[in-house]
This record gives C-alpha cells, sequence and structure tokens, in this order.
C-alpha cells in the first residue's frame, strides 16, 4: 500500500529556529530520507513552501474564488509530505515515527491508487 | 456419520467453531465484511445440509472451505455487478481461484488466527470505543443491541460504527497480523487495556439503574481466558485474568438482597465463590513466579488475592496491602491509585495519617469531580469521631455520585453517623 506522511508544525516556532537548530534539522532529515531511500519505501516528497505563500481556489453553488492563504487556518500547518510504500499500518507508522519532527504531527493516510490512464 | 442430527446439535458446533472459523476466513478472504457473510451463508449451508447428511468429520474445516467459497461467490458477483476495474484492489486481497481447501490447519495456525483478530480489534489507530464495541462484536460474538447497550446508543449508530471500524481496519491497512516482538509488548497492553475496560463496565457500570452487569464481567474474562490460551505465560495477561476472578469471586457478596451495595467489613464472606478465588489466587502465584518482573494487573491481583483470602475484615494482611500499593504507586502513579494507597494505609497507620495523605492529594485539585476522594475523607473523618465533619463529607460525595446503588450507600453510612 502507498501512505501519504503529512508533517504538520508551527511555522511561527519554527520560524525562530537558530542556524545551528536549522542545520541540524536539515542534517536529521537528509539521513531520514536516505535511509528510505535506501530501504525501498520512498515514493516521493519535498518540504513545502511556508503556507503565506498559499493560495486556495474555493468552489461551491457554481462560483469559484480564489483567495490568499491556505485552505484553512490552524495553529500548525503542513510543513513537508513523504509519499511511502509499506506492507500495512504498522509499517507505515513505523517509518512516520522516524521522522525527526521535534513538536507538531505527522498524519498517515492511506492513498487509494486509481488506475492511471496515462 | 449420525444422519440424524437436530439443530440443536448443529447450533452447539456454531457456538464451539464461529470464532475461529472467522478468524481464519478473516485472513483468507482478507476482508472483516466478506468474512462475516462467508460464514453467515456457511452456516445457512451447514443448516439445509446437516440434517441429511450428517455433521461432517472436521465440520471446522467444512465451515472454512464453504464460507470461502461463498465469500468469493459474492466478490465475484459485485465484481460483475460494478465492473472490473473498480475491484482491482478487492481482487487482488482474495484469490478468486477455489483454492486448496483447509484441511490440515494445524492447532497453532488456529492460535495464530485468533489473536490476529484480537490484535485487528484492538489496533491503537482506532478509537477506543470502536476497539471495545469491534471486540466484543467479533471476537466475543455479542450481538450488535447488547453492545449498543453497554455504550448507550441506538442500533443503528452501534451498527454504524461497527461498519466505520471495520472499514478503517480495510482501507487504512491495519495488520492482520500478530504484531513484531519490537511492539507486542505495547500492543498486548492495548488489548489488556481493552478487556479491563469491558469488565469495570460491567463491575462499576459508568451510569444506568444497574449496580453491576455480570454478564460484561464474565464476557471479559472469557476474553482473558482465550488471551492466556492464546499467548501463555505472559504476566500481565495472568496478573489481569486473576485480577477480574478475584473480583467476580466477591460479586454476590457486594450487595444484599434488596440490591443495596455493602461495604467489605460487612459482607458475608461465606457467599464469596471459593473455587473463583482459588484459580485466581494459583494464578497471581503463577504470574509472581515468572521471571519477568509484574506489572499493575498482576500487583493488583495480589492486592486482590490478600483480600479474597483474609479469614475476616480484621485479619486482613493490610501492612502486606499497603506495601503492595505503594509498589503499584510507582509503577502507575496516578491520584486514584495514590487515593487507594492511602485509604490502606489507614488501616496500618492509622485514619489520622491517612488524612493527612488524603487533605494533601484534594489540594492538588485532580480528583476535584472524584466522589470516591470525598467518601473516603468521610470514612476516615467518622473514625476520628469528627462526626459534624463526616456528615459534611458524606454530603459533598452524595452530591457527587451518578450510580444510584452507590448513592445508596453513602446514604446509609451518612444516616450511620
Amino acid at each position: 500500500m502507498q501512505y501519504l506522511l503529512m508533517i504538520y508544525g508551527d511555522e511561527a516556532a519554527m520560524g525562530g529556529a537558530t542556524p545551528d537548530q536549522i542545520k541540524t534539522m536539515t542534517e536529521a532529515y537528509g539521513k531520514f530520507t536516505q535511509d528510505i531511500v535506501k530501504s525501498g519505501h520512498l515514493k516521493g516528497g519535498d518540504r513545502l513552501k511556508p503556507s503565506n505563500t498559499a493560495t486556495t481556489i474555493r468552489r461551491g453553488s457554481g462560483k469559484s474564488m480564489m483567495t490568499d492563504g491556505p485552505f484553512a487556518e490552524t495553529r500548525e500547518q503542513l510543513a513537508g509530505y513523504y509519499l511511502i510504500e509499506a506492507k500495512d499500518l504498522d509499517e507505515a507508522t513505523m517509518i512516520a515515527e522516524k521522522i525527526p519532527f521535534v513538536s507538531g504531527a505527522v498524519e498517515v493516510r492511506p492513498v487509494d491508487i486509481m488506475s492511471r490512464q496515462y | 456419520m449420525d444422519a440424524a442430527v437436530d439443530h440443536t446439535a448443529i447450533e452447539a458446533v456454531y457456538r464451539n467453531e464461529a470464532g475461529r472459523v472467522l478468524a481464519t476466513l478473516i485472513r483468507l478472504v482478507g476482508d472483516f465484511e466478506l468474512a462475516e457473510e462467508g460464514l453467515q451463508d456457511a452456516v445457512s449451508a451447514a443448516l439445509e445440509r446437516w440434517p441429511k447428511s450428517g455433521i461432517p468429520g472436521n465440520p471446522r474445516a467444512w465451515l472454512v472451505n464453504t464460507g470461502r467459497n461463498k465469500a468469493v461467490d459474492r466478490l465475484r458477483r459485485k465484481i460483475s455487478l460494478r465492473g472490473k476495474l473498480k475491484l482491482v484492489g478487492a481482487e487482488a486481497a482474495i484469490d478468486l481461484q477455489p483454492g486448496a481447501p483447509v484441511e490440515d490447519d494445524t492447532p497453532e495456525e488456529i492460535a495464530d488466527d485468533r489473536l490476529r483478530l484480537i490484535f485487528a480489534c484492538c489496533h491503537p489507530a482506532l478509537a477506543m470505543e470502536a476497539r471495545v464495541a469491534l471486540t466484543l462484536r467479533v471476537v466475543c460474538d455479542l450481538p450488535t443491541p447488547a453492545i449498543a447497550k453497554v455504550f448507550l446508543v441506538g442500533e443503528e449508530t452501534m451498527a454504524q460504527r461497527l461498519v466505520r471500524a471495520k472499514a478503517k481496519i480495510r482501507e487504512a491497512g491495519i495488520p492482520y497480523e500478530v504484531p513484531p516482538l519490537a511492539i507486542l509488548g505495547e500492543r498486548l497492553a492495548g488489548v489488556l487495556a481493552v478487556i479491563y475496560l469491558v469488565f469495570t463496565e460491567g463491575y462499576a457500570p459508568s451510569a444506568g439503574d444497574a449496580a453491576t452487569r455480570p454478564e460484561l464481567c464474565e464476557e471479559a474474562i472469557r476474553l482473558g481466558r482465550l488471551l492466556d490460551q492464546l499467548l501463555p505465560r505472559e504476566v500481565e495477561v495472568e496478573g489481569l485474568l486473576a485480577l477480574m476472578l478475584l473480583h467476580t469471586a466477591r460479586l454476590a457478596g457486594r450487595s444484599n438482597g434488596a440490591g443495596d451495595l455493602l461495604l467489605l467489613e460487612e459482607q458475608d464472606r461465606g457467599l464469596w465463590d471459593r473455587a473463583r478465588i482459588a484459580e485466581g489466587a494459583a494464578l497471581v502465584e503463577r504470574a509472581l513466579s515468572r521471571p519477568a518482573p509484574p506489572g499493575p494487573y498482576a500487583v493488583q491481583a495480589a492486592i486482590a488475592a490478600l483480600h479474597a483470602q483474609a479469614p475476616s475484615f480484621d485479619e486482613t494482611d493490610w501492612p502486606q496491602i499497603a506495601g503492595l500499593y505503594q509498589v503499584l504507586v510507582r509503577m502507575q502513579p496516578s491520584p486514584v491509585v495514590e487515593l487507594n494507597a492511602a485509604a490502606a494505609l489507614s488501616m496500618v497507620d492509622g485514619p489520622g495519617r491517612a488524612l493527612e495523605l488524603i487533605d494533601a492529594l484534594a489540594a492538588r485539585g485532580e480528583l476535584a469531580g472524584y466522589y470516591p476522594l470525598r467518601a473516603a475523607r468521610a470514612d476516615l473523618l467518622r473514625k476520628l469521631g469528627r462526626t459534624d465533619e463526616a456528615r459534611a463529607a458524606y454530603a459533598e460525595a452524595i452530591a457527587l455520585v451518578r450510580v444510584d446503588a452507590e448513592r445508596r450507600l453513602l446514604e446509609r453510612r451518612l444516616a450511620l453517623l
């Protein structure tokens, strides 16, 4: 199965990180990514730019509206994601446990793979 | 084979085998709902065929094979109804070929299937309430209306919750496996928590008129026995089973003919179930002699065994009980455990010292709405002869209590002052 691991964190807190902290975090994420490449679990993933760069298109009752900002204002924002291949939820959560996030949360969501025509 | 088979004999086979057959079918077809449907079809087929042909030599294998073939038929029909493409995933989960008949499944394989089922139903990715409901439905085979009653919700609501829980298992890929050693301990603790929750809901219902619901206690004990049989020599499994046996052994003495709860010192120990106490106490000894250190369940069971084996309230080994509570406080720190520890200590160091501890606990505020704290305080004040304060404390406890039988007990204690 495929799972999307969505990493949520407080952007404001992350913005206050020192260069040393950022270096440590970048190295930790680099190592984690290399590990799941080697183990064959990684299908894709990246860090996202901050939520103030987001644009949301909302549609309803026949109208489309574009707004500045993420789809929901929350205390923690989506900061990055990994797409992984795992045998089952236990394997997926064991991989998610190894993501070096310090605070915040990781949502583990199964991917409903559609048959592709392209 | 005996050709004259009546429905009673077939029902007896069903009662014995349904749990095992369902557990194996779920593994074979990879889906709870489909396996349940397959089992129902197999039972219908048995009711139709067995009265004529007799009960087969290996009824379990017959039910598994028939159930599996019926499930495959159902899946085929679903595929042709909805169009092939959408069910590619489901097709991958189940081999559509009839497959080799299951004849020679070893006892180990059957045990593994039942364990897989228990661990899947108690998986931490499910909400606690869903774990309890699913375990009662799928492992204990309790009907949905009975489970709805436990949770004080309508049948329809409970049915929907069960469907959602099964869907989450399927869609999120919750494994149908005994967890690997690295996480087995943690997962086993989760399973025990589910069983204990079923038990406490029977022993002291969180709401409603009944003082106890013994049928839930017995379901929890059945689950405990099953787990002990499937995963032998686990200290905490033995500990929990012993704890439940020792508590229920004393249920008959816990209330009088009018349904009023009695204090431990008022109970007629002649009403206690001696055979069950002996079984529980033997399990405690076995658990405590394992090389692995005891956990909270085994320690609580040891405390319950001391109570159950004491000839009278006064002849109870209070120093050892108080000591075990100190062990429990370190093992599982919580204000409720501290309260029980203080109550036990009052029997060793006197009510004055225990009152100091309870007042310090009350000052922390964590147990503000917890009536047993007020009741314990009231009891100690009564023993110290501080009648007016005791009266006020009982009144505070009565204002907080939610179960009728417990309220009547408090009112009786207040009236005795």
